[in-house]
């Protein structure tokens, strides 16, 4: 299972940011082997469009679960639904929290609406 | 937690002396002050800034003239009327440019470059009446509506770290993108009107786009008592398109005297004006319960 | 001429000194005015001027349309858009038309010419007239952010150039500019001979009417100031315009006649036809103060 999570750091201590779209980094993790890549976010002081921006880069990824802290934008949603990836927020702590949180099925996904 | 915008199309017609008000009111809140490029908010409220943010604007071109073989690609592509030929030189006019780049994407010697523009300031403050989150727009520059969602968005953080029930929002006037950025995703918005034929005209243009974007409405009648016929055709309107009026607040030399005190009105006096604005404000939480 | 009217805080009377302004001076048979409301966002100027409009053309922008039978998904177009308004994912393309700004940059940087551009409408531009004064307003359309500039410029495309040499008429434009000190107010006022700087003697009125100050050092248009609604707290403006070097134009005291005229959309000019010479006089000293400074 490849996990997508936002991050304020890039590695697994790091918190989990509250933001999607001015995430600081992206954390790609493989939940078995814990394996991951951080990504710095390219948008994260766009003028505009960042959640657009970031949209599409976590779709090229191609996670399977994307986990975050705040709401996502309406824009940052119009990209990710035309994936299938499962979306989570309300998230806070570490991502290494974040990611045994969701091992243990403590992370459920809400009836996602933009 | 609930956030309260207060907008009106026309400017002048009372937002900040109301939230003003409501600052004093409501317990456990955050201010915004979203009018980021004529704020007033801070007059009444006498923030003491804690925290100081820089706000970055969209890059703009300039043009190398060292390199540049006066072509005139560049003044072909840009629809902004931004590039300036003076007939031995080609220049742009940092007004007018809005970054979009396609001048330097085809300029064929790679002479036109993008400069970082600092268009403003946002600040985190604290207020006798609690946290204030405001923002000052440089002069003469664009992108208000980005700085607008920061404003916001800070509010949002500082509210949510603090569990405030409220976020108190004051709008700008107009109904374009400042607007439009204080207006989206909120739990109400506040039209304070005025019973004048040009606030009639403009409360029905912000209704309009409050309901593009599904925020719920509701309206104030500013010194309703100026002109009662006018007061009657809002209420009508309202009525007809099913929004309620949470007050009517008749006119007095009381809101202008605790403005030049730079106190709000609640807080400077207690005639009709203060009580009108308190039971409206009762009403909000009502409404919003 | 061209004589812009703006002040930084809303509802301090702009609407009212240009109407009036242009109402008084359009008498004068050597004068030749046209009045812009550039306030296209909330324009007001109709309801006192009731102008006969004769013409209505749609102002618009152009926007991307991709064709996908020629797109290979390059995301080219995504990497040239400045205003990150374009997504290309696998076999999609998303456009955030809220975001676009018309530049035209991806249309230009597509390899395969898949994306033609429409036009879509942003706003209008009525024409007509007030009598012998010819009348421009610019509305914005309901739920558009981004372009009021761009209507303001089109309207702008209409103004009558100063008279040439032999002709005894003179143009003069008058220009309703919207409240604030952002883009929509600088584009209103660009290329003014003059600007008039309306405000209260509140601390709002003065807190605002600084920032729009600063706008108009920042553009180099001369200024003058008018205190509406002014009484015994004027100081507070005239302080600060006496420091400034900024003339105080006129001044126009609390007048409750004068508002009940206003709620019902009457010029003031109307109720107390003394006001009309006075907006006269505020003219000559606009262009007393420009022929001294050596602007016209």
């Amino acid at each position: 299972m490849k996990l997508c999570i936002t991050a304020q750091g890039d590695n697994l201590d790091a918190k989990v940011d509250p933001r999607f779209g001015r995430s600081e980094y992206f954390i790609f993790v493989d939940t078995e082997t814990l394996e991951f890549e951080a990504i710095k976010n390219p948008n994260s002081d766009a003028m505009g469009g960042a959640g657009i921006q970031s949209g599409q880069l976590v779709v090229e990824k191609d996670p399977d679960v994307l986990i975050t802290g705040n709401n996502i934008g309406p824009n940052a949603f119009q990209i990710l639904k035309t994936t299938d990836i499962v979306i989570i927020t309300g998230v806070s702590g570490s991502v290494k929290e974040a990611i045994e949180k969701y091992k243990k099925g403590e992370l459920k996904p809400g009836d996602y609406q933009s | 937690m609930k956030e309260i915008v207060i907008i009106s199309g026309k400017g002048g017609t009372g937002k900040t002396t109301i939230t003003a008000s409501f600052g004093v009111l409501a317990k456990n809140k955050v201010m915004a002050d979203c009018d980021v490029d004529a704020a007033d908010l801070h007059l009444m409220l006498h923030p003491e800034i804690k925290e100081r943010f820089e706000f970055k604007g969209m890059s703009k071109a300039f043009i190398n003239q060292e390199k540049c073989t006066r072509c005139g690609a560049c003044e072909k592509v840009c629809r902004f009327d931004a590039i300036i030929n003076t007939g031995t030189n080609f220049y742009v006019n940092q007004l007018s440019c809005e970054g979009c780049r396609v001048c330097m994407n085809i300029c064929p010697v790679g002479a036109i470059g993008l400069e970082d523009d600092s268009n403003g300031e946002w600040y985190i403050s604290e207020t006798k009446y609690g946290p204030m989150v405001h923002a000052k727009l440089g002069i003469a520059e664009e992108n208000s509506g980005k700085l607008v969602s920061i404003v916001r968005q800070q509010a949002k953080n500082i509210a949510e770290e603090n569990g405030a029930d409220y976020i108190i929002v004051d709008g700008p006037p107009g109904i374009g993108c400042p607007v439009i950025s204080s207006l989206t995703g909120v739990d109400l918005a506040l039209i304070v009107t005025e019973p004048t034929f040009s606030g009639i005209h403009d409360m029905k243009r912000i209704v309009e786009v409050a309901n593009r974007f599904s925020v719920p409405v509701k309206v104030i009648i500013n010194k309703y008592n100026i002109n009662l016929e006018n007061s009657a055709a809002i209420e009508k309107f309202s009525e007809m398109n099913q929004i309620q009026v949470l007050g009517h607040m008749p006119f007095s030399e009381s809101v202008i005297e605790s403005i030049t005190k730079g106190i709000p009105v609640v807080e400077f006096c207690n005639d009709e004006v203060s009580k009108e604005i308190i039971s409206i404000w009762d009403r909000v939480v009502e409404s919003l319960k | 001429m061209i004589i812009s009217i703006a002040s930084g805080k809303g509802g301090t009377g702009k609407t009212t000194i240009a109407v009036n302004l242009v109402l008084s001076i359009s008498n004068d048979n050597s004068y030749d005015c046209q009045f812009l409301d550039c306030d296209v966002e909330e324009p007001n100027a109709a309801i006192f001027l009731k102008p006969n409009i004769s013409q209505a053309r749609p102002v618009s922008i152009l926007e991307p349309r991709i064709n996908f039978t020629k797109c290979t998904f390059c995301g080219k177009c995504a990497k040239a858009c400045a205003f990150n308004a374009i997504a290309v994912l696998k076999n999609d393309i998303k456009i955030f038309m809220e975001l676009c700004h018309g530049c035209g940059g991806c249309s230009i940087a597509c390899p395969e010419n898949a994306i033609s551009e429409v036009s879509r409408d942003v706003g209008v531009i009525e024409s007509g007239n007030v009598g012998k004064i010819e009348f421009i307003q610019g509305k914005l359309n309901i739920g558009e952010a981004i372009t009021p500039p761009i209507i303001i410029r089109e309207m702008k495309k209409r103004i009558k150039k100063s008279g040439t040499e032999e002709s005894k008429i003179k143009h003069i434009t008058i220009i309703d500019a919207p409240p604030g000190t952002s883009c929509p107010v600088v584009e209103s006022v660009k290329n003014s001979d003059f600007t008039i700087l309306v405000t209260e003697p509140t601390p709002f009125g003065l807190n605002d009417l600084i920032l729009a100050v600063e706008v108009l050092k920042k553009l180099n248009i001369p200024m003058g100031v008018v205190i509406n609604r002014g009484g015994k707290n004027d100081n507070i403006i005239s302080d600060y315009c006496q420091n400034e070097k900024i003339p105080i134009l006129m001044r126009i005291p609390m007048d409750k006649d004068i508002a009940v005229a206003y709620s019902k959309g009457i010029p003031m000019i109307q109720i107390n036809p003394k006001y009309s010479d006075k907006f006269k006089e505020l003219y000559y000293k606009i262009e007393n103060q420009l022929q001294i400074s050596g602007e016209i």
